[in-house]
Parts: structure tokens; sequence; C-alpha cells
């Protein structure tokens, strides 16, 4: 594939100023995370997945930057980003499998999308699947039991993004559930362990693709991210992990956006 | 207007100061379940595990074994939603007194959609022996409640709304565990309208539409799902005999089917139930909106009484 790293960088600035613009119709939505992940996404959507691979969004809440994505990819119409959260819109506040074509799995309550991508590539070992996730995701159980399943399993076709932006809801992630190194425990677990800068794309393409590469075990990217990326307000501060600007902030944000 | 949370989280305050044993623990839920005071005046006595709602229940579950009152919280979908085996295990079968406190119950979560609205929530607790469900409807009836459970020595479920809801009752409003308050009496009900929570408020509404055409109901708030108190539901459908139920929450396993279990099994008479019918919900920008598609409306109640009567009289 021909990648186009300026091109890449406009639809992020596109991708931004929609989820702004959901989040603030909306009144709703989670601003923060969906901000740190969208390098991450468009390199996905338009560099990485192949007809036959599949993208897992285990960290649901940020699905304003996975609809945008979707919009500028041409996967849906453009105008239905402004019926996020809508009664009847097939954009739910939580992104669902059976409301929206090209959703892998329904997701929003955390710690649940490792696992079915888990399970998706150890039956579709022809593609690679690719599962998004938060760095708060992991204080969650189930999320363990999956990176146990899949190092047995040796999905080597299973490719974890950890959108690391370092913040959930209430505060830091040191503060609320400190995780240790997480590079040590993939390690310590039998998995494969890249660590980039998450808003790079040199790096995320360098390191999926060394990840494809990778036989015999599952592979984990470790993406330092900044959460609220591109919005100085916004940037690191935990209260816009599931707040709507109002019309100033608004304006202010797509100022910086343009 | 009042918050329940609000309720809640201020009786919680109380309980702390008066009661060293209680100690409140969420899943990075602090704010939204309205324990950030609690946390704050008692920081010794607070516990964040994280997003890590298993963890939630079973450490509480340890603490209350080591002679604590633990209060758990977080929205209902994710527990008791996601922590039911913990639950009835560390918690119930070993009789230990965990509070677990769901908030955002029913349509609350509105915006959040179907993964965030929690209309299972009473049917996975009721069925799980020595626990106790208590649902209040407003903002006092949650500071009761919340007063209640911490007494009460028993795993306890608490269910919250997540929005500002009607004043139904006020502080001389009599609250017990196990006993249905009547909410509107009349001279000859011809149907009882049963209820918990707070679209409760439409219960009434519905009453008041209902008298202005000539029909008479009694409003019960059956705040208590487990223990029922079926001494009060026997009493209605002979009274009545007929009997609404209303409830945010699947009909099926919720209030509805409790309240025809003791129904059927005492002094029988026709029943409709308006609740939620064995669908998911949705996103929408608020719950009015969510109530009003899955029927949960004064109108809907109304239409209800009409049809029961009816039913009644044929
Ligand atoms: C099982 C579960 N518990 C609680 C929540 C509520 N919740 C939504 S986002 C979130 C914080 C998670 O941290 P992270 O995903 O790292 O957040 P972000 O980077 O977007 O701030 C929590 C606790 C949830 N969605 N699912």
């Amino acid at each position: 594939m021909e990648i186009d790293i300026n091109n890449l960088e406009s639809i992020s600035g596109r991708v931004r100023r929609n989820i702004l613009e959901m989040v603030y119709k909306a009144g709703s939505g989670h601003p923060g995370g969906s901000l740190s992940a969208v390098e991450i996404m468009v390199a996905l959507y338009f560099g990485i997945l192949e007809d036959r691979d599949r993208f897992f969004l285990s960290n649901g809440h940020i699905c304003p930057a996975l609809y945008s994505v979707m919009a500028e990819k041409g996967l849906i119409d453009k105008n239905l980003l402004a019926s996020y959260t809508e009664l009847g819109s097939s954009l739910q506040g939580h992104p669902e499998k059976t409301k929206l074509k090209g959703i892998e799995n329904t997701s929003g309550p955390l710690g649940l999308g490792l696992a079915q991508a888990a399970g998706f590539a150890a039956i579709k070992k022809g593609s690679y699947i690719y599962c998004m996730t938060s760095d708060g995701e992991h204080d969650e159980g189930n999320h363990w039991e999956a990176v146990n399943f899949a190092a047995k399993y040796k999905l080597s076709n299973l490719i974890q993004i950890v959108d690391k932006n370092g913040i959930q809801i209430e505060g830091t992630v040191e503060e609320i559930m400190p995780l240790g190194s997480l590079k040590e425990k993939y390690l310590a677990s039998d998995w494969n362990v890249f660590e980039i800068d998450g808003h790079n794309f040199d790096e995320i393409f360098d390191s999926t693709s060394k990840a494809r590469d990778k036989k015999g075990k599952p592979s984990v990217i470790l993406a330092n991210t900044v959460f609220g990326k591109g919005i100085s307000f916004m940037e690191s501060n935990p209260d816009w992990h599931a707040k709507a600007p109002n019309g100033d902030e608004f304006r202010k944000a797509m100022e910086e956006l343009k | 207007m009042k918050s329940m949370r609000g309720g809640f989280g201020e009786m919680l305050v109380e309980l702390g100061k008066k009661n060293p044993d209680i100690v409140v623990l969420t899943a990075d839920l602090a704010d939204s379940t309205r324990v950030k005071e609690f946390a704050e005046a008692f920081p010794n006595r607070f516990f964040q595990v994280g997003v890590a709602e298993q963890a939630l229940v079973t450490v509480a579950a340890g603490m209350a074994g080591a002679g604590k009152i633990p209060f758990i919280t977080s929205y209902a979908v994710f527990s008791p939603g996601r922590t039911f085996e913990q639950i009835k295990v560390t918690a119930a079968l070993s009789d230990l007194p965990v509070k677990i406190v769901g908030s955002h119950a029913g349509f609350g979560a509105s915006m959040y959609g179907a993964t965030h609205q929690s209309l299972e929530d009473i049917a996975l607790m009721r069925v799980i022996p020595n626990m106790v469900v208590v649902s209040p409807c407003d903002y006092e009836e949650a500071k009761k409640a919340t007063f209640a459970v911490a007494e009460n020595g028993k795993p306890s479920y608490l269910r919250l709304a997540r929005q500002d809801s009607p004043i139904i009752t006020d502080e001389n409003s009599k609250f017990e565990i196990g006993k249905a308050v009547i909410l509107r009496e009349s001279k000859d009900p011809q149907v009882a309208i049963i209820g918990c929570g707070p679209v409760l408020a439409e219960a009434l509404a519905a009453a008041d539409q209902l008298k202005d055409i000539g029909i008479e109901v009694m409003v019960i708030n059956n705040h208590t799902i487990k223990p029922i108190d079926d001494i009060a539901i026997t009493n209605a459908a002979r009274i009545c005999g007929a009997i609404v139920t209303v409830e945010e929450h699947q009909v099926m396993g919720g209030l509805g089917s409790t309240v025809a279990e003791v129904v059927t099994q005492g002094h029988i008479v026709p029943m409709e139930f308006v609740g939620v019918k064995d669908v998911f919900g949705e996103s929408a920008k608020n719950y009015q909106e969510l109530w009003k598609k899955f029927g949960l409306t004064k109108e809907n109640i109304t239409e209800a009484v009409k049809k029961v009567i009816t039913r009644k009289n044929s």
C-alpha cells in the first residue's frame, strides 16, 4: 500500500474536528480518549487493514473517533455523524454490532474486546485481527484472561494496540490503579511487545508491520498517546474524559484545530 | 426534582460519622455514584479498586468477613450486571452484609445506549437467596433506604437512578424494608397500581388523569422487591380486584413478575404490566424519550388501567 503521511495528517485533522462536533452537538461523549486514538485509527483504516482483516474496538466509549474515521473512509455517510446518540440512530453512544455495518463487536463495557478479538483470531487464521484497548481497561480481569488465551493458542495473527494515554475516569492511571510495567507483564505472558509514539504514523506502520511478521506469539503495541491530543485545554486533563464542551470551549477547540 | 444519587451520597457521609465500620469501595466511578464526599471525609475508609467490578464485590466480601459494612458502587450494568456469581457466592451464600449500589439503573444512561442501561438488575438480584432488593423512588427515600440497608446486616442491593427525579416522599414518610407504602388512596379503587422507582411519578400522574374521567385507583410504592410485601399486595388485590404494575426494568423477572407470583398464590385478579417487554434499550437524548418509546409514561399506565378494568368486568 502506498502511504502519504501528509494526507493521513490532514485526515486526522478532519477526524478531530468531527469528534468535537459530534460530542458538542450530542452534549455527551468521551473527547479525551477519542482524540488520543485518532492517528492509530486513521493508520488502521487508511493504511493497515486489508480486506480480510478485522478491527475490534474494545474501549467503545471512544466511538466518536471510530465513527469519524469510518465516515472519512466512506464506510458510512458523513451526514450520519450528526445523529450520534440520537433516538433511532445507527451511531449509538457505544458501538453496536447489530446497528451499524462494519462494527465487529458491541462494546462500551470495558475489558471484553480483546477476548472477542482473540476468539475471532483463533478461528480466522488467515487474516490479521487488530484490537484497540485502553490502559484503563487493563484493570479488568476479563482482559487478562484473554491475554493468557491468546498466548496459549499462539495467536500470531492477533495484534493488540493499547491507547496508553495514562488517564481513566477519575484521574491518572497511576492514581486510580497503577499497572506497573505493562511491557514486563506482556513479556512475562509470552507476547511480543512494541512501544511506540501513538501519534507518529511511521512508528505505527513500522510496529504493525513487524508484528505481522512475528510468528508463534500474539503482539501488543503499547502506543504512548496524549489524552485530549490537539486541544490545549483538554490535553492530559481527566476532566475531559466524558464531558462535552460548552459553546465557548467548542469554538476555542475548533479554532485550535484549524 | 432532586437527585437520588445525591440522597445516597449524603446519607453515606452521615452513616460514616456514626458508624466506623462503614467502608466504601468504587470501580473508577466515585463521582458519578456520589461517593466522593465520603472519600474526602473518610479517606482511610474509601477504596478505589479501578475498573474492576469483580474485585469490587469480592474484595468487599473479604472486608465484610473482617467485620466491615462495605458499600460498593458502580453503574448497575457493571455491578450487579457483571458480578452476579461473585455476589451470589462471596456475599449472599456467605450471608455477608455487602451493600451493592447500582447507579444509572433503568434508562438513566440514556445517551450511552443499551450497553449502559440496566433493565435486568432487579431480576438478577431477586433470585439470590439472602439478598435484600430495594428500589427507592426519590431523593428522601434513597436516603432512608441507604440508612436501612446499612443497618439490616444482610447482603443488599440498592437501585439508584441517574437523573434528578420528582419528589414523591418527604422526610416524614414512613420507610421500612419489606413494607409497601400506599401513596394514593381512594374510596372505591377499581385498580391497584403497584410500582417502584422514579417512574412512580408517572403512576401518580396517571391516577390524576384517571380520576378526571371517573376512574379511582390506588397507587402503591413497592420499594422493596425482596422480601416482597405479600400481605400488602394480596390486600390490594382483594380491595381493587385488578392490578397494574409499573417499573423501569424488564417485566420478565422484575417487579411485575414478583407481584404476579404473589397474586397467583394468593388472591387471583387480572393484571397488566407496564415495563420493558423483552427488548434492549438504545441511545437517546434523555430518559423521557426512552420512557415514551418503551411505554413507561402516564399515558401507557392509563391505557393499562383501562385494559385491566375491561378484563376484570368481562
Ligand atoms: C466494565 C466497565 N466499568 C466501568 C465503565 C465506566 N467507564 C467508562 S470509561 C472508563 C475509564 C476507562 O479508562 P480508559 O479507557 O483508559 O479511559 P480514557 O483513556 O478514555 O480516559 C470507565 C471506568 C465501563 N465503561 N465499563
